[in-house]
């Protein structure tokens, strides 16, 4: 019992030991995130790196899943012993922790480095509310790129990429008689749900997208050219195979990588898949992100936020993450890592891929740049819409009965 | 043993008991209390107090996915326990003819239910998919017009998760029948051949009866894997195509985690408790009762004729 109790206490001491040393390190930053798989956790170093150069010390509290991640941060900020940053997609999923008073704010490093200059639009009205900065973002992820093979596009005997939606369609049912899947489709509700955000802002426009979105139009919502617009989105399922139902995104990206589908619509992180497989744009396979010079880009991507805590040293090493993450040199060595493009477009994008240089020439043309989806409507009603577009894209459903479905989501959002 | 008295007796019962009751009222019965105060706030990311009366419950049923849910439930929840009980019990009937290899039989039929369901729904997903699994292989043996698609097709993918689901469990059920039989007098299947009554007969008609308890105990344990049926789904369908097989605990953990919907989640479980309460409250009160029953019976038995060797 002694000796038992003797151990307890030296193994409470050495804890506390080990607690108050790790106290005592410089800039000490626990940082909650979600990147695990190998691109992703090599982004994530990167990071790292650069705030242990920046003179901090890196805690690293990977957890496996977005919304695992996210609701270990909650409960933890809850719980009142919140991380020093915890990641979010740029998005509304952190406003309630806004409302209820639980985040630091950065304005200091914000206005120090003119956000209010260097940051597009769409991310500055999603991490700027009622004038405080309270996340600092990391990427740009664009989530509907056209991705390509170029093996499959000359076995059907396709020149050019489509300008528009009418030789997009022509040009799979090329890829049909020519005896290869047209479509690399993975069905799952948010692949369906991404594929639909592509549809709409390219073929329906960016106004019918921000009036879905943004104004939560009912009118045109009812409107025939919505319908027509659901009609052709559905049109696009005459084109994927049987197997499609809950295939992965990456599986469908290999059936692109092997040529035996034609193309995947799928956010910028497939990149890692090609890469994966030794492929390089513009040699084995192509991306367009979208028809013609004008195409709308979509905005979406990650951030951090940083959980209210008062200790003088941890609000000191929340500012200097904010600062490290957003430096020029730090971003373009994430992107690359990522797959993302950078925040800023004032860096040097000859280290960069050819799709992310696409992307970057895109961003500095503010008119193309749209906010995504989740920037705009709450997790809630997103859900909700994407229950919609999921039983639309598997079921014999009309149009007109998805466009009822959608006002009434509206409504209730 | 000197014999102690009856309260000191009670007291270090209750006192061993403590952890437990104290671990029942707060853990189980205060998240439920919490979870149904939760239902009836506007809480979305975080626990509100308000009180907003029953909108998430309208909201609940106003949704066309929580009731698809339940009725998905209760379609894999009527195949899923009859297919089970069936062949469950015609294993064990199978191995108690004390055929060769008993134990590697057991073993085998067993083995699904201690694999984790999210790996094993994994093989089942490519196993049934039209173009990895079973139906590219056969066509590939030349029977080009064999179609075996449950698992895409909107009105069939229940069954195929039905399928998944009685391979894992029908084990465990098997395992508790053969408790059951192996529990039957020798002397009774003896008097039966003596009788010259036929096998078959034997089992229907008083092998089955006999085994009522172990048949409550299976069908008790299956429907609780029933109500909280989520893992399978995942590894398998994710609820798609569409919504097709949608699940109410999967209802519930999206809007808990993804859609930040607590007040939402909270309701639908709150209804899921009640929907099971409300299923087995007259069954435990059938059996409450017929136990009681019982004990008079043994009662009256005893005191009619005490059983020799036994002092009062």
């Amino acid at each position: 019992m002694t000796m038992n109790a003797s151990r307890l206490g030296l193994a409470l001491a050495i804890g506390l030991a080990l607690g108050g040393s790790a106290h005592a390190q410089a800039n000490r930053a626990e940082v909650l995130h979600w990147w695990t798989s190998g691109g992703e956790s090599a982004a994530v170093k990167e990071l790292a790196n650069a705030y242990n150069q920046a003179g901090g010390t890196w805690v690293d509290s990977a957890i496996a899943g977005g919304e695992q991640a996210r609701s270990a941060a909650v409960n933890r900020m809850v719980g009142g012993t919140p991380p020093t940053a915890a990641q979010f997609n740029t998005s509304k999923q952190f406003l309630d922790l806004i409302d209820q008073g639980m985040l630091n704010n950065v304005d200091v490093v914000a206005a120090r480095n003119n956000w209010d200059k260097i940051l597009p639009a769409p991310i500055l009205n999603s991490i700027r509310i009622k004038g405080h900065f309270y996340a600092v973002p990391v990427d740009i992820h664009m989530p509907a790129w056209f991705w390509y093979s170029k093996p499959a596009f000359a076995k059907a005997g396709i020149t050019a990429e489509p300008k528009t939606p009418d030789e997009f369609f022509a040009d799979l049912d090329k890829l049909k008689a020519a005896g290869i899947v047209p479509l690399a489709f993975g069905g799952q509700p948010w692949q369906e749900k991404i594929t639909f955000y592509a549809w709409l802002a390219h073929v329906g426009g960016p106004d019918m997208y921000m009036k879905l979105y943004r104004d939560k139009d009912a009118a045109m919502v009812a409107s025939p050219q919505f319908k027509a617009l659901l009609t052709s989105f559905k049109r696009l399922h005459n084109y994927v195979d049987p197997g499609s139902p809950n295939r992965n995104w990456n599986d469908a990206t290999a059936m692109v990588i092997s040529g035996k589908a034609g193309v995947q619509i799928m956010g910028d992180w497939a990149k890692g898949e090609f890469a994966t497989a030794h492929q390089t744009a513009g040699k084995e396979f192509g991306c367009f992100p979208g028809f013609g010079p004008k195409s709308p880009y979509l905005v979406a991507g990650d951030v951090f936020v940083f959980p209210k805590i008062t200790d003088p040293a941890q609000v000191k090493a929340q500012q200097l993450l904010a600062t490290v993450f957003t430096s020029p040199a730090t971003q373009v060595a994430f992107s690359n890592k990522k797959g993302s493009i950078p925040i800023r477009t004032d860096v040097d994008v000859k280290a960069l891929d050819l799709c992310a240089q696409q992307g970057v020439a895109i961003m500095k043309d503010v008119s193309r740049q749209l906010p995504s989806p989740e920037m705009l409507i709450s997790p809630d009603l997103e859900g909700s819409l994407q229950d919609i577009i999921t039983k639309f894209w598997n079921t014999s459903e009309s149009a007109d009965d998805a466009a009822k479905a959608i006002a009434a989501a509206l409504k209730n959002g | 043993m000197s014999p102690r008295k009856p309260v000191f007796r009670h007291l270090v019962a209750w006192l061993a008991l403590a952890p437990m009751v104290a671990t029942v009222l707060w853990v189980y019965v205060g998240s439920v209390l919490w979870s149904m105060r939760i239902s009836v706030s506007s809480s979305r990311t975080l626990p509100i107090g308000d009180y907003v009366g029953l909108r998430q419950y309208a909201r609940l049923f106003d949704s066309e996915r929580w009731t698809l849910s339940l009725q998905n439930m209760a379609l894999f929840g009527v195949l899923f326990i009859v297919a089970c009980l069936a062949i469950g019990f015609l294993l064990a009937v199978f191995i108690d003819q004390r055929v060769r290899g008993e134990g590697v039989l057991r073993t085998i039929f067993l083995y699904p239910y201690a694999m984790s369901f999210v790996a094993t729904g994994l093989v089942w997903q490519w196993m049934l998919n039209p173009e990895l699994g079973l139906q590219s292989t056969v066509r590939g043996w030349g029977f080009a017009n064999f179609t075996f698609d449950w698992i895409v097709r909107q009105d069939a993918v229940m069954v195929a998760i039905v399928i998944a689901a009685v391979w894992q469990a029908c084990g465990l059920v098997m395992a508790l029948m053969l408790a059951g039989l192996r529990g039957i007098d020798e002397s009774l299947w003896m008097a039966a051949r003596i009788d010259g009554i036929p096998a078959w007969r034997v089992y229907a008609s008083i092998v089955l009866p006999m085994l009522g308890p172990s048949f409550g105990t299976a069908f008790v344990l299956l429907s609780v894997s029933v109500v909280k049926v989520f893992d399978v789904v995942v590894a398998m369908t994710q609820g798609g195509p569409g919504l097709a097989s949608e699940v109410p605990a999967k209802f519930i953990i999206d809007n808990l985690l993804v859609r930040a919907n607590i007040g939402l989640a909270s309701a639908a479980s709150t209804v899921l408790l009640l929907t099971v309460l409300a299923l087995l409250a007259p069954w435990f009160y059938a059996r409450a009762h017929a136990s009681r029953r019982a004990e008079r019976v043994a009662r009256a038995l005893r005191a009619s004729e005490p059983p020799p060797g036994v002092t009062a």
